[in-house]
């Protein structure tokens, strides 16, 4: 194909899980099309990446009573869990993941309490250098 | 392209995608053709209503050719070239 590889960068702000499916869903099928996808997860989305987050991980407000049944029509529609598309995600080499340093302060998060999928621990500036060169960014 | 253009070809590999909803069809499609040398030819079975464009996109943006789609029955059969 050659040229250089297309990119894709996502804020993952959220740590819920209406929010946390379409991120990885996303990129994943990016790296299906050999996009590189660089996701930071910052503020709420960072509990995603602490020890048993996102098996921990709900529907957002009131909708979370309806969490269980959700997973359920997960498991019957044949969608994987959260931990199973990061997987996927990782097995591509394609998607690198990021963990919002200032963020690690102000929840008390330590690295060790992190999930080892987790490339790197950087600050807003460094992602944001990734984000100029993307051809895609989003918020979600 | 029209039917009938088509080369003749040999199907070297079957991928059963049948229950899996997106991104899953084109994520197991990017690994088989990965594992493939340029010119074999893999068959994709589906039943994600939503794989009709994601293959006809994947194959665009990747540089693999479809050389067919078809449906029956809610099935959607696909065959790829891979490389152009």
């Amino acid at each position: 194909m050659g040229g250089e590889r297309k990119k894709m960068a996502i804020i993952v702000h959220s740590g819920t899980m209406d929010k946390l499916y379409p991120a990885f869903m996303l990129a994943s099928s990016a790296s299906a099309l050999d996009v590189e996808t660089h996701l930071f997860f910052t503020f709420w989305g960072l509990s995603a990446l602490k020890k048993g987050g996102l098996e921990a991980a709900k529907l957002p407000g009131l909708m979370r009573i309806g969490t269980g049944m959700m997973k359920g029509r997960i498991r019957e529609a044949g969608v994987p869990t959260l931990s199973e598309m990061l997987a996927m995600c990782k097995e591509s080499g394609d998607v690198k993941i990021y963990a919002c340093s200032t963020t690690m302060e102000l929840m008390k998060i330590r690295e060790e309490d992190l999930i080892p999928e987790v490339d790197e621990i950087v600050g807003a500036t460094a992602f944001m250098a990734i984000a100029l060169d993307a051809d895609i960014q989003l918020f979600i | 392209m029209m039917k009938g253009m088509v080369d003749e070809y040999v199907v070297n590999r079957t991928l059963d995608a049948r229950g899996l909803f997106c991104p899953m069809p084109i994520v197991k499609l990017k690994k088989a053709v990965k594992e493939m040398a340029d010119g074999e030819v893999i068959k994709v079975l589906a039943t994600d209503p939503g794989s009709k464009r994601d293959v006809e996109a994947w194959c665009r943006k990747t540089g693999n050719s479809l050389l067919e789609a078809s449906e029956a029955d809610g099935v959607f059969t696909y065959i790829i070239r891979k490389g152009g």
